[in-house]
């Protein structure tokens, strides 16, 4: 397998955890609304919460994290730019 | 003061305009005491930040192509984030999604989880290796990786069809704004918001759009968060509101319990001739609505906000201008916080505003009061002059319940300041957010229509040995051309035939989504299955479009239609966007497969380091 290959399979993988996680905070708990919101978070029944704040704030640090773990998949093969680049 | 070039001051440049903002907003309110008329600080509000605009518009303006087309590709990844986030919220987020959730509760959040949690699709699957591409525009990608002209005119079909019906609610929203604020008749407010927007894109195009849009986000998110932070304060929600509601929430709950939530029937409404366009509370706020259909119609309509987010071109295309790859994934990141700002603090204004009118034990209520002490205070009757809100005794009680309170959902951030006693001053900044929010996301729509227009068709398709003064002419040219055609529709209040903004979302999700995804993630997809996906995705949504929302069925066919599975005209992407899959897919396999130097391509785009795949000019 050559560096390329190596560095898309790794991305490719990377990729599908970012998904597994946006697919649980954007669909996957909703699908329990009614469960979820017998139980509270900050005062807020969580379904409320989940959908008004949390699942947003979510996919907010979900992002950052995802951006940053890349750039250490790109350093790792040597796809790292350059900061002038 | 200021050592180096304008992208090392932009800290400084941002830092002194939000100062001056906030100079500005405080000599409104030392105005206002000294008895300058609410309507004329509403003026000077609206018109000091658009001429601030127009200024930065003409400074940024330039006669270089990939400044025009890309900014230059310099925007930092941070002010990137803000101008994407201004181009994102819409007017229509700013002024109605308060009020959706004011009336819609938990099932109406659906579309905040969808127009956030759709950034993550954006970061993994395509900002990053678009930005690497190096295109002007989403069909030039498309175009480039398929090969063809007739491929690249089918998205820019796409692009068109979606942008427009999006643009149209945009400058709608500029217009009401500008005539509220400035107390002209709407058909001239909405040319007044045309040429504001012209004015900011047209010398410097994508350039002149970025620096107006980091400008206009920051007296948006200002406009927005001050309110909602007074408010809260002042009717004892506690000084952070995003973590502080809890028990307004269940009092809102325990109030639905006491009032009742009752449906009225239509023939009662036209009855008491409620004004169109106004709702009442019939939901709950926090409670989940039991059963199936009602966790499909949640996740369905994420599912079409969230994957038409990923293919909204003036999205998309913001990320065309940062330095790099990676800068375009942290950009990426920001725009959902900045934006993350807004749409978080929206419930929280939804829930303070429904308890200011609900509870009985606060100063502000009105439910459960006489209707003669309602009818008499001073912005019930201001607003109920300008149909806005209206009240029906159904039950003749002469008491106030929640079923015969309507009101227009714009309301709930126009005028709750005004509802909990806030000076007129925020009131005027509330407007000048506003306006902000339309005019930033009309610019980005149009310069998105306009730039596929003159780049894809005329540059690449129609006239290639054009030369860059000649190519810049025609961009400019089509900006004027589509944003007339754009205000001319609005000024006929058109608009309501084309329905809702989600239909831009569904749009594009049904043609764009899945030939730009697999056209990175996919070698084997070809040219022809490009096509035929875009085609059969697009034409099976507007189809299923025709067929299901009862305006038109009624128009064609003469019947209306009940919905399959719960996909209403607010999800028809649910049909576009699978057949554009499927279609995509099955042709591809049937033809042969991309020749060696497309998919060399390919291999390049998928990696952020070296040349990109389209030079720097051209």
């Amino acid at each position: 397998m050559s560096n390329k290959d190596a560095h898309w399979a790794k991305t490719r993988g990377h990729m599908i955890v970012t998904l597994v996680l946006w697919f649980f905070f954007s669909l996957v708990l909703f699908m329990f609304g009614t469960e979820l919101n017998t139980m509270s978070f900050l005062g807020y029944p969580l379904a409320y919460y989940m959908t008004a704040q949390g699942s947003l704030l979510a996919f907010v640090v979900i992002l950052f994290w995802t951006a940053n773990k890349q750039e250490k998949i790109d350093e790792e093969f040597g796809f790292s730019e350059r900061e002038d680049d | 003061m200021f050592k180096g070039g304008f992208i090392q001051n932009l800290p400084k440049i941002y830092g002194l305009y939000t100062g001056g903002f906030a100079v500005f907003i405080i000599l409104m309110a030392i105005a206002e005491q000294a008895g300058v008329s609410a309507k004329n600080i509403g003026v000077m509000f609206v018109a000091f930040t658009v001429c601030i605009y127009a200024f930065i518009g003409y400074l940024s303006r330039t006669v270089q192509v990939d400044a025009y087309y890309v900014a230059g590709r310099s925007v930092p990844t941070v002010f990137n984030g803000m101008a994407t986030a201004a181009d994102w919220m819409s007017g229509a987020s700013f002024v109605a999604l308060a009020g959706g959730v004011y009336f819609g509760g938990y099932t109406y959040m659906a579309f905040l989880v969808g127009w956030t949690g759709g950034y993550v699709l954006v970061a993994t699957l395509l900002a990053p290796y678009l930005r690497k591409f190096g295109c002007y525009t989403v069909p030039d990608f498309i175009g480039t990786r398929y090969g063809g002209n007739l491929v690249r005119a089918c998205s820019v079909f796409v692009l068109f069809i979606a942008s427009f019906t999006y643009v149209t609610a945009q400058i709608n929203a500029t217009g009401t704004i500008a005539s509220r604020a400035l107390g002209i008749p709407f058909e001239l407010g909405v040319w007044v918001g045309l040429i504001s927007i012209l004015i900011c894109s047209m010398l410097g195009g994508m350039r002149a759009v970025t620096w107006t849009q980091v400008a206009q986000y920051i007296v948006l998110i200002i406009a927005y968060l001050i309110p909602v932070f007074w408010i809260s304060s002042k009717v004892g929600g506690g000084v952070f509101p995003h973590l502080m509601l809890g028990d307004e929430v269940a009092r809102l709950g325990a109030l639905e319990q006491q009032f009742g939530l009752v449906k009225n029937s239509a023939a009662d409404m036209k009855a008491a001739g409620v004004p169109g366009g106004l709702k009442y509370i019939s939901g709950p706020h926090s409670a989940v609505p039991a059963g199936g259909m009602a966790v499909w119609k949640y996740l369905s309509l994420a599912i079409c906000m969230m994957v038409g987010t990923a293919s909204l071109p003036h999205i998309l295309m913001r990320y065309f201008t940062t330095p790099s790859v990676r800068a375009a994934r942290k950009s990426v990141a920001w725009s959902l916080f900045f934006i993350f700002l807004l749409y978080s603090s929206a419930p929280m204004l939804a829930t303070l505003s429904k308890l200011a009118l609900m509870d009985p034990n606060l100063p502000t209520g009105i439910i459960g009061k006489s209707i003669s002490d309602v009818q008499s205070i001073e912005w019930v009757q201001r607003w109920s002059e300008v149909k806005q809100v209206f009240i029906a005794d159904f039950n003749g009680d002469g008491i106030l319940q929640l079923n015969e309170w309507f009101m227009r959902g714009d309301v709930v951030v126009l005028a709750t300041p005004e509802v909990a006693g806030l000076p007129f001053v925020i009131s005027g900044l509330v407007f000048a957010g506003g306006m902000a929010a339309a005019m930033s996301t009309a610019d980005g729509l149009v310069l998105a229509i306009s730039n596929a227009l003159s780049h894809d068709i005329y540059y690449k398709i129609v006239n290639p040995k054009a030369d860059t003064a000649k190519r810049l002419i025609v961009a400019r040219v089509l900006l004027v051309i589509i944003g007339a055609a754009g205000a001319y529709i609005a000024s006929f209040r058109l608009t309501s035939i084309l329905g809702s903004v989600a239909w831009a979302f569904d749009f594009a999700m049904s043609g764009l989504f899945f030939p730009l995804v697999l056209g990175v993630w996919w070698k084997r997809a070809t040219r022809e299955g490009a096509i035929a996906g875009i085609i059969a995705g697009i034409l099976s949504g507007l189809f299923y479009l025709l067929w299901v929302y009862p305006k038109f069925s009624m128009a064609i066919w003469g019947v209306t239609n009940t919905p399959w599975l719960g996909i209403d005209h607010l999800r028809f992407g649910m049909i576009g966007a699978p057949v554009c899959l499927v279609t995509m897919v099955v042709v591809s396999l049937m033809t042969k497969e991309p020749d060696a130097a497309t998919q060399r391509m390919v291999d390049e785009t998928r990696i952020p380091t070296g040349k990109a795949i389209l030079g720097k000019q051209h």
